[in-house]
């Protein structure tokens, strides 16, 4: 009987450690039934093409901004493919928002002989594989991770989005020029360094701009279902705005607990805020009148913010967000730096980080999320936000 | 006010932890294991009653009975497959089997489902239209002239699990299989001997167990309405705290360590600091450990020696 006992467990075993496995390399939600994956066909041939990879969360709780950063990578590496010139191959592999995941990846993708990086989608996983890239002198070019110690002492790692404290001050400057507030609730997850790095920079920058802060709470992992006594405080203490910087899966709850609280005031947030729309379910009326501040507007009228909404909806049937945007600049920003630079694709990774480096504190270059970007040589973007505000369920430029 | 205010966030959130603590006291009571896979079956359960009304549009009752349903079935499957092959085995394998179980859950719902968070519809609102014909939404009661509110939900909850517990306390006191399966918590050996089917009445406990689940898992997310694949772990671990201060085992208990937790944990945020609130919780917790080994309203048995 010892026996039959002992073969059923290590079966069990063996389902259960299978069936983890599915899960962790699973690498697009069940739900996408076109994945940029099967897109991957069109790709050149093995050597004539750059070796282009980045790791994000394709699957998981923060998976849409994972998600929209591939498929906003994918259309910019077709596009590019199919203009002759220089040739990209693109891989992307998921960490599901973990940085021991993210680093597991990214040796997947070192193995596989990428030669450029886009770093990973969220912050601290990207913290990880900087660390990887920088060490063996991989460049990397993140779309969207925003923290400081992403690009904190390492010259080959560079973003192409607002750094925290520049969304923190940004917002602060904002707030106030535009007289949106004078008494100012933050609430924010304290073990986040990107709601924690945004939280730093707005109070500091409050404090030089008069802007008053009458209520700052914080929430945490496991921690993040009810917001009563934060909601609570902002209302006993006459807060007229409340800045949320975080993701918009809590935003969604506070959101929804101050509606049935009766509390009513102006709402804003930053760049993780985008995505609360595509929530399954959620009543867009929750979100009216929350302004946030994001470099890319969907209803933008430009030739090229066009044709870039209406590839990413045909394709994926949904409107691309700030991360789709950003990652469609990186593989162009690329596409002009190796121009500019000659490089050919049998280069070491090596190699073209020099010249990658040289190319990026010195060029400018105009995308979708901002014109006139250049680069500084901590790796950090200069562009200027755009205030945006929820209105029908839609975003509308806010100037 | 603001305290009464504050008392009753802390007794909407206990009232949660405590139906999914009732849960986990029930199982660990008869079958003396700890299903760390409790709330995994909750989010399973939540799921279900999403799907059946948000996408098929059933009435929310119907929802709540096939959740119920669902995860009662998941539960005797689950039991069969996962825990029964570990009867005579040590209790730490079972407690390794089932923190497998609730991966294997979270994981298989990620296929299922997506990761993308979906949001549950609530249910308990009253609709009704005012002079003007426009439709109002109602989802709570107010008193003091609004200055106190008390949402629907709560009130459910609290009902809920009042109901609950007596069920529960009226099942294991005065019914056959009530009886069967105290027996079998006190002796399976025994219990067999005495002609009580142990396999069958185990089954019966974990039946039992998910389909609470699924009712915790409709009232968590009617409360707190983001449901995702890791929905139930976080609650079924703060659950699973409650039913240890409570007293492990004890199914009032489970209910006072869970409206106490969910009270500890909202006057921590709100007088103390929202930063440091788990961390007095968990603090809490140990000191009542400390003084009382067994959970507040836990028995005392003294071993053998």
């Amino acid at each position: 009987m010892k026996k039959k006992f002992l073969s059923l467990l290590l079966a069990m075993v063996m389902v259960l450690s299978l069936a983890a496995c599915g899960g962790d390399t699973e690498e697009t939600p069940a739900e996408s039934g076109e994945t940029p994956a099967e897109e991957g066909s069109e790709a050149p041939a093995e050597g004539t093409a750059f070796l282009l990879g980045g790791t994000g969360p394709l699957t998981g709780g923060a998976a849409i901004y994972g998600n929209a950063a591939y498929r906003g990578a994918q259309i910019a590496v077709d596009e590019i493919n199919a203009m002759g010139g220089v040739q990209f191959d693109l891989r992307y592999e998921d960490d599901q928002h973990d940085a021991e995941k993210a680093v597991n990846a990214y040796n997947v993708l070192k193995d596989w002989g990428m030669q450029l990086s886009l770093g990973s989608v969220t912050s601290k996983p990207c913290e990880a594989t900087a660390a990887e890239t920088y060490a063996d002198r991989i460049f990397a070019l993140t779309p969207s991770a925003s923290s400081t110690a992403t690009t904190e002492g390492k010259d080959n790692m560079f973003q192409m989005c607002f750094m925290d404290p520049n969304q923190g001050s940004a917002s602060a400057t904002y707030i106030s020029e535009k007289g949106l507030g004078t008494k100012v609730a933050i609430i924010w997850k304290n073990d986040d360094v990107y709601s924690k790095g945004i939280h730093d920079t707005f109070v500091a920058e409050a404090a030089e701009l008069n802007l008053a802060i009458v209520s700052d709470t914080t929430f945490a992992d496991g921690n993040d279902t009810d917001f009563s006594v934060q909601l609570a405080d902002a209302q006993a203490n006459d807060a007229d705005l409340v800045f949320l910087p975080m993701y918009y899966q809590p935003a969604s709850l506070i959101l929804s607990q101050a509606n049935s609280m009766g509390y009513n005031p102006k709402w804003f947030g930053v760049d993780g805020m985008d995505g609360i729309l595509t929530m399954e379910g959620f009543d867009p009326a929750l979100a009216e009148g929350v302004m946030l501040l994001t470099p890319f507007n969907a209803d933008a009228t430009d030739d090229k913010t066009v044709a870039f909404v209406t590839e990413y909806q045909d394709r994926y049937g949904e409107t691309p967000n700030q991360f789709a945007a950003d990652a469609y600049d990186c593989v162009y920003a690329y596409k002009q730096a190796l121009e500019a630079a000659g490089a050919t694709p049998d280069m070491t990774a090596e190699e073209l980080c020099d010249l990658m480096i040289q190319q990026f504190t010195s060029m400018t270059f105009d995308g979708l999320t901002g014109e006139g970007m250049t680069w500084d040589a901590t790796g950090a973007v200069s562009k200027s936000p755009k205030g945006m505000v929820i209105e029908n369920g839609a975003y509308v430029g806010l100037d | 006010m603001t305290f009464l205010n504050f008392l009753i966030s802390g007794i909407s959130l206990g009232s949660i932890y405590a139906i999914i603590a009732l849960g986990y006291t029930m199982v660990y009571g008869i079958a003396k294991m700890l299903n760390f896979a409790h709330g995994d079956v909750i989010m399973v359960g939540a799921y279900i009653c999403f799907y059946a009304v948000s996408r098929y549009s059933m009435p929310p009752l119907v929802g709540v009975l096939l959740a119920m349903l669902v995860c009662t079935v998941l539960g005797i499957v689950v039991e069969r497959l996962a825990y029964k092959p570990l009867r005579a085995a040590p209790s730490l394998a079972v407690l390794i089997t089932a923190i497998g179980v609730s991966y294997f859950l979270q994981n298989a719902a990620l296929l299922l489902w997506s990761s993308n968070p979906k949001v549950f519809p609530n249910a308990f609102v009253l609709k009704s239209v005012d002079a003007e014909g426009n439709e109002v939404v109602k989802n709570g009661v107010e008193l003091f002239a609004g200055q106190l509110k008390i949402s629907y939900v709560t009130l459910a909850t609290i009902l809920i699990c009042i109901i609950i517990m007596l069920a529960l306390t009226w099942f294991t006191s005065k019914t056959k299989m009530g009886k069967a399966m105290r027996a079998c918590s006190e002796d399976k050996g025994a219990a067999q001997l005495m002609g009580i089917n142990v396999n069958a009445t185990i089954s019966m406990t974990f039946a039992i167990g998910s389909g609470l689940a699924a009712v915790a898992g409709v009232l968590l997310c009617s409360a707190y309405p983001t449901l995702v694949p890791t929905t139930g772990s976080m609650p079924g671990i703060k659950a699973f705290t409650a039913a240890v201060f409570g007293g492990i085992g004890s199914i009032p208990g489970a209910l006072l360590g869970g409206l106490l937790l969910g009270v500890i944990e909202i006057f921590a945020k709100a007088y103390i600091s929202t930063q440091l609130s788990d961390a007095i919780v968990f603090a809490v917790l140990i000191v009542v450990l400390l003084v009382k080994p067994a959970g507040l309203l836990g028995k005392q048995i003294r071993e053998k020696v």
